[in-house]
């Protein structure tokens, strides 16, 4: 088997190397790859601010603001707009995540010119026009009711009501039937006119465009925003809730898990040996501990897995399984005694030999796409990294050592208490 | 998707820029090879495509297709359970594998350097798996929760079950792919393995490299690692029990405490590429793009935009299909509307359709934007890879594939017209799904 196993940072071109950084003539900057292979270009930007912006009391509204970029923008009405993009295949779309909002665009390299003319309305004239507005917030209210008794969708709510009570991590990202409808067209606006900001933009391209026409476009498309945010600051927040159980009962066979605790920062130093013993943990490989013990010996569950989730002002591990209600417990001893054997013990030295050699040489294939490429490079930018990270990263993986790993799952798992929600009606529990 | 993806120039339409060039073999005991070169990361999607899928579920085993894909990681007589695919994370690939109506496919992604252990992995499991009742018991619990999860748990998954079933009273297609639970809660090892003995052959299978490679020394590889597999002698039949022309409309109603927003469904049993005649396939898929792809559409213009009845419509047409297939009408009524009279507003939206034309603008629009995920296509070599397997295993060929931008371009406003005689309500099932209150 070792013939095959050489690490990838052994051998590995600089992936930095490939990226060029454009500074516009206006002053904008954006990572860029440059490949003509393919006659398309991708682009994807992420504003700062998300729905940590939205005000108490209107979770929602940063969703909102982003589905309201491609109703309708400067000469284009809703309809004009759709079919304008259509008219020349362009893919245009936007949405909220909790630390800043995205723009997504694709076109074919010969209609890049409209392409960015599209996104210049989107980004900075969408008319944001009241009878639009309240038929985006009938189709969010629709899919919300449609989401109430899902339970994968209720447990995650659930979960994050408990783990941050009072801060805008703990609402749903996309609001409630109970807040959307006092969100006014006007709050949006004023979200917008707060948000919008060229010093609050990230942005990456890929494909077959060159920095100066790259420049030029994103002056375009960009150059009339503001140029400072004004972003309300928002302070950074522990995890709530480690050590109780919380059950929502819904008439459904099966038990949907989510459960969690504090995680470790990525600015925090042991950021990468926590992502490595989480990996050993839920990871998705057939090595991960929650697959075997979980899936493959007992077949408690399709699905079962950790995450550690890092956000701009707290973080978290946070996992989840669905398992019939009569052995919904069992599933739970077992992933909790698999987490407290991981902070006593740490990973074998095995164990973090495979979760080393899974997450760097898995690196590669976020690369493959343009979009992927444009996404994960305007992620690290809305993330602070710089564009050193792309080589670092797989370096920062190989050095974690047997004794990191070990402090890193003290301190993630510390001593196994959990946040649990439960939707269904699990059976002893 | 909405079709395969071409990747050759067509004469017809200059503007659709050459794409790379396939390659494509086939090997002495009949395994199928195509080579999709993608050289702009170091990085390749290797996949082995099975021709049968859950459509060929042996009566009374429904969901053995999907039981057995999940039974192929099992390990094999060389390799215990777990082996390969602790190499392939060791090598920071990732795998998995997937069951539809008509195919059953397994995949790696591995940088390009890997491939090899990739072919090794398949070209193994591909004759040598081995069974124990220890592992199969608890991965038909493993099943079973996956039943749970999708379907048991989701009042709209659920009828949609019941909608295919009443679709297809006797093709396997009204079944669904996972299974009825009753089925899946008997099927054993034995099932299983004379499943694997009929279906795992290499005639039956088409290997479909794509990613950072040269054809010539692909397929030099695979000659020498499946090639080693004996043949088998032909590949197996696939016979299906034809679905009967059933005419009168079903209506299937479901009402569930859990559902708070009602939707609406409306199916209608139609060709597909393989058993269309000549052209009508692209123009069921020019006319789902027209009636319900996307907001520009006329079903989403009319129903949420200007009748304001609906907060959500659109339709879908299920063309890569071995046989006759889905098209799917589907929206969300606006609170206070009935699903009748969406049902009736849709029909009516069909009626004027056919009886005044088609707008040349909006068929051209239409046009243009299928045209264009073919290029599109071209960014994603998984992508690609899927549209070749899909296609192939579904009875079409390489020619189809590459004539598709050509022949969607075709498609004339009275093909469109024409096509609209099989959205026809006397052979249809529409799906209510439904709170509790409003269906007592």
């Amino acid at each position: 088997m070792t013939a095959y196993t050489k690490t990838e940072t052994q051998d590995a071109p600089s992936r930095a190397e490939r990226v060029q950084i454009v500074k516009s003539p206006g002053g904008l900057t954006a990572w860029l790859v440059e490949d003509y292979a393919v006659p398309l270009v991708a682009l994807e930007f992420a504003l700062l601010g998300g729905a940590a912006q939205d005000p108490k009391g209107k979770p929602g509204l940063a969703t909102l603001l982003a589905g309201m970029l491609d109703e309708g923008a400067g000469p284009y009405d809703s309809d004009g707009f759709h079919r304008a993009l259509e008219e020349y295949a362009v893919e245009l779309s936007f949405s909220a995540d909790r630390d800043f909002i995205s723009g997504r665009m694709q076109t074919l390299a010969r209609n890049k010119e409209q392409a960015f003319e599209f996104l210049r309305l989107a980004v900075t004239q969408a008319r944001i026009e009241e009878e639009d507005f309240e038929r985006v917030k009938g189709q969010v209210t629709a899919s919300l009711r449609r989401e109430l008794n899902d339970p994968d969708h209720a447990a995650s709510r659930a979960f994050r009501a408990y783990a941050y009570p009072d801060h805008p991590y703990g609402t749903p990202l996309r609001g409630s039937l109970e807040t959307l409808p006092s969100i006014a067209r006007s709050e949006v606006l004023d979200a917008r006119a707060a948000t919008f900001a060229r010093d609050s933009l990230r942005i990456a391209a890929v494909g077959a465009i060159d920095a100066q026409t790259l420049g030029k476009y994103l002056d375009q498309a960009f150059g009339a925003l503001p140029a400072k945010a004004s972003l309300v600051p928002v302070p950074d927040v522990v995890f709530s809730g480690e050590g109780s159980r919380h059950v929502i009962d819904l008439d459904v066979p099966q038990s949907t898990i989510r459960f969690g605790r504090q995680g470790i920062a990525r600015r925090d130093e042991d950021f990468m040996p926590a992502t490595v013993v989480n990996h050993v943990l839920g990871g998705g490989v057939f090595s991960a501990r929650l697959f075997r013990e979980v899936r493959e010996k007992r077949g408690l569950a399709y699905s079962v897995y950790s995450r550690l989730v890092d956000q701009e002002h707290g973080s978290m591990l946070w996992g989840g399984t669905s398992t019939k209600n009569e052995r919904a417990a069992e599933s739970m001893q077992v992933i909790e005694a698999e987490i407290r054997s991981l902070a006593d013990q740490g990973p074998s030295e095995e164990e973090l030999e495979k979760a080393k050699k899974y997450l760097i040489g898995s690196y590669a294939l976020r690369f493959d796409t343009s979009t992927k490429i444009a996404g994960h490079l305007a992620r690290l930018q809305a993330e602070g990294y710089g564009l050193d990270y792309l080589d670092e990263r797989n370096k920062l993986i190989a050095a974690v050592t047997l004794e990191d790993a070990k402090r890193a799952a003290k301190r993630l798992f510390g001593d196994g208490s959990l946040l649990v929600t439960l939707v269904g009606r699990p059976v002893g529990m | 998707m909405p079709g395969p993806a071409a990747l050759t120039p067509s004469a017809s339409n200059p503007a659709t820029p050459s794409g790379p060039t396939v390659a494509t073999a086939r090997l002495e005991n009949g395994l199928d090879i195509v080579v999709i070169p993608d050289h702009r990361a170091p990085v390749v999607t290797h996949m082995v495509w099975y021709r049968n899928g859950s459509a060929d579920d042996p009566i009374g085993k429904t969901g053995i297709a999907h039981f057995l894909e999940h039974l192929m990681f099992k390990g094999t007589s060389n390799h215990p359970v777990g082996e390969y695919s602790e190499l392939i994370a060791d090598l920071g690939g990732q795998e998995n594998a997937f069951t539809s109506n008509d195919y059953t496919a397994y995949f790696q992604r591995v940088a390009k350097e890997h491939l090899k252990v990739c072919m090794e992995y398949e070209a193994d499991r591909m004759r040598n798996l081995v069974l124990t009742d220890d592992v199969v018991a608890p991965e038909r619990d493993v099943v079973l929760e996956e039943r749970r999860m999708y379907t048991d748990s989701d009042p709209a998954h659920l009828l949609s079950e019941a909608v295919q079933a009443a679709l297809f009273t006797r093709h396997p297609y009204g079944a669904p792919v996972i299974g009825w639970g009753e089925d899946v809660a008997l099927l054993g090892r034995t099932d299983a393995l004379a499943y694997y003995e009929r279906f795992y052959t290499p005639e039956n299978a088409i290997l479909v490299v794509a990613g950072d490679v040269e054809p010539q020394a692909v397929i030099d590889l695979a000659k020498s690692i499946y090639g080693a597999i004996p043949a088998r002698g032909e590949a197996p039949k696939r016979a299906r029990p034809r679905e009967p022309d059933i005419r009168g409309h079903r209506l299937v109603t479901l009402a569930d405490e859990k559902v708070e927003q009602p939707s609406f469904q409306s199916l209608f049993r139609v060709p597909s590429y393989r058993t269309a005649a000549r052209g009508e396939a692209e123009a069921l898929e020019v006319l789902a793009h027209y009636l319900g792809g996307g907001q520009a559409s006329l079903l989403f213009k009319t129903l949420v935009i200007d009748k304001k009845i609906a907060v959500s419509a659109g339709a879908h047409y299920i063309g890569t299909a071995l046989d006759d297939t889905r098209f799917y009408i589907y929206a969300m009524p606006a609170p206070g509307v009935s699903l009748e009279a969406l049902d009736a507003e849709v029909e009516k939206i069909i009626a004027d359709v056919a009886r005044n034309g088609i707008d040349e603008a909006d068929l051209a629009r239409a046009k243009t934007r299928l045209v264009a995920d073919a290029i599109y296509a071209q960014d994603n070599q998984s992508t690609l890879a899927q549209w070749y397997g899909a296609s192939l295993t579904t009875g079409l060929t390489l020619e189809d594939i590459a004539a598709w931008p050509e022949r969607i371009e075709a498609v004339t406003a009275a093909d469109v017209t024409k096509a609209l005689h099989f959205l026809d309500r006397q052979r249809s099932v529409t799906g209510f799904l439904l709170p509790v209150e409003a269906a007592a």
